[in-house]
């Protein structure tokens, strides 16, 4: 039976996560694809696989050649003395991002914390026009600091111990999301 | 990712995955240099202590800019206007400093194993700028840093390091790195400066200058240091610099794409002249840019915490 509580819990199969990513696509093109410079960017490490699947959705909309861009935020977080240092990884941002329409993307929303460092992060390289949030697991209830994001592919009811996993082709598992237990 | 200390004391004392993971890191906060803003604020809030009871110019502003990139706050501590010198011993000075709430102490000592000492009572984080002929491991991490970015690799690569070894703690803290990341290690110099018991650290013993250059893909240099040498090691400079100098007819024997290195303050016309310290395979300004992003890696990890681990 599939109960909240078993170890184990499928929240999207790799056809569900498909569909999902289909669909942000078209919400993002509807609301944001108009902007004169847009840049989809993934924060590392969880969002750039998501990052580079929504710019190749949003190229037949742009009818140009869209490169999605990594975030490090490790350097920005406000909690180094109370964990290990995390790793850092490349930065890489596909344009100017001074006056531009940015749709950050990360795997999952949790406390919200990442978004925040994120958010210190770009603003290191420039004052862009707008500043969007793309997730594919927005876990309700769990948020440390006022942020939302504005697309989403699943909403989660969840407990705090567990933890949302995002398995992705391009690290060679199949696609898919789970819910685990601790 | 393999980092859970909250010193840096040495290199020895390392493992090849935490050498790794300080050159991993160093990648990232040299990418940050290349930015407009050149400032993260992951060691916001904290106090940094350069402790330096030694001279030293290059390396003391090296961890001042790494520690103000990182946007902590900094205090120089001089020791030649200090109690040190009313009579107050290292002991209670350091205490005193971690009582200001310092959460780092950088500290260059003539003393060997003056940064272990401290870190035996210290409760911030102790890093290690040189401890007399010791060990000097930003030093060391930056070398292989800049070999490793040059050269893609450590591993199987022929170094060389020439010079005053005996009272290099340049030189040993390079041995330790160089080794446990997989290079073959030559020293070269004076045999007085270099005495055949560092094959026991895994090194060749070459006082062939042609032949422990011949097939070296690094060349490093390191001073003759006056300051260290109670009694003459060798006739003269000008003795040093015909027998052991590398100027520009050494240079002809080397491979085309050698890397010519120095941790600097050079000597120009002793160990290096200037055609060869200027010329396209000299990367020591490269080191002193690579010698920042480095010690921002160190400052970055040894400030990570984690209750749940064993601290060295």
């Amino acid at each position: 039976m599939d109960s909240i509580m078993s170890a184990r819990r499928i929240l999207m199969t790799a056809d569900g996560l498909r569909l999902a990513i289909s669909r942000m696509a078209h919400e993002i093109a509807e609301r944001d694809a108009g902007a004169e410079r847009l840049l989809i960017v993934g924060v590392q490490a969880g969002g750039i696989h998501l990052a580079a699947r929504l710019a190749q959705e949003l190229q037949q909309w742009r009818g140009q050649p869209l490169i999605a861009g990594q975030l490090d935020v490790s350097m920005h977080r406000d909690d180094l003395s109370q964990r290990p240092a995390p790793a850092i990884r490349p930065t890489n941002l596909p344009g100017d991002v001074q006056g531009a329409t940015v749709v950050l993307v990360d795997d999952v929303l949790f406390s919200g914390r990442t978004v925040r460092a994120a958010l210190d992060a770009l603003h290191d390289f420039g004052r862009p026009e707008r500043v969007r949030l793309a997730v594919l697991v927005d876990r309700l209830g769990h948020r440390q600091v006022p942020i939302q994001a504005d697309y989403v592919a699943r909403k989660v009811e969840s407990l705090p111990g567990q933890r949302v996993e995002v398995m992705w082709s391009e690290d060679g598992s199949e696609d898919g999301v789970f819910l685990n237990q601790p | 990712m393999t980092w859970n200390r909250r010193h840096l004391l040495d290199i020895e004392s390392l493992s090849t995955e935490e050498l790794l993971t300080v050159l991993d890191t160093a990648r990232g906060f040299k990418a940050v240099g290349n930015r407009a803003i050149k400032t993260v604020p992951a060691l916001r809030g904290k106090t940094v202590i350069n402790l330096f009871v030694e001279p030293s110019t290059r390396t003391r502003i090296s961890f001042e800019l790494a520690a103000q990139r990182l946007t902590a706050d900094v205090i120089n501590f001089n020791a030649d206007t200090s109690s040190l010198k009313k009579g107050e011993t290292l002991r209670d000075t350091a205490r005193n400093l971690e009582a200001m709430n310092a959460d780092i102490i950088i500290i260059r000592h003539s003393a060997a194993g003056a940064p272990h000492f401290l870190a035996r009572f210290l409760q911030c984080s102790v890093v290690n700028a040189g401890d007399g002929a010791h060990e000097h491991p930003t030093q060391a991490l930056l070398d292989v840093f800049t070999i490793r970015e040059k050269k893609g690799r450590v591993e199987g690569l022929k170094v060389t390091v020439m010079g005053d070894i005996l009272f290099s703690r340049v030189a040993r803290s390079n041995i330790w790195a160089l080794r446990k990341l997989g290079a073959q290690v030559t020293l070269c110099g004076p045999p007085t400066l270099v005495p055949r018991w560092f094959e026991q650290m895994g090194c060749r013993v070459c006082w062939d200058v042609t032949e422990a250059l011949r097939d070296a893909d690094v060349v490093n240099l390191l001073r003759i240091q006056h300051e260290r040498q109670r009694q003459s090691m060798f006739p003269g400079v000008g003795e040093y610099r015909s027998q052991f100098g590398l100027d520009r007819a050494r240079m002809e024997g080397l491979k085309p794409d050698v890397l010519i290195m120095h941790p600097g303050p050079i000597n120009r016309g002793v160990e290096i002249d200037a055609d060869t310290a200027d010329g396209d395979r000299s990367v020591i300004l490269e080191q002193v840019t690579n010698g920042l992003a480095v010690r921002m890696a160190v400052l970055y990890l040894v400030t990570g915490n984690d209750p749940g681990f064993v601290r060295n």
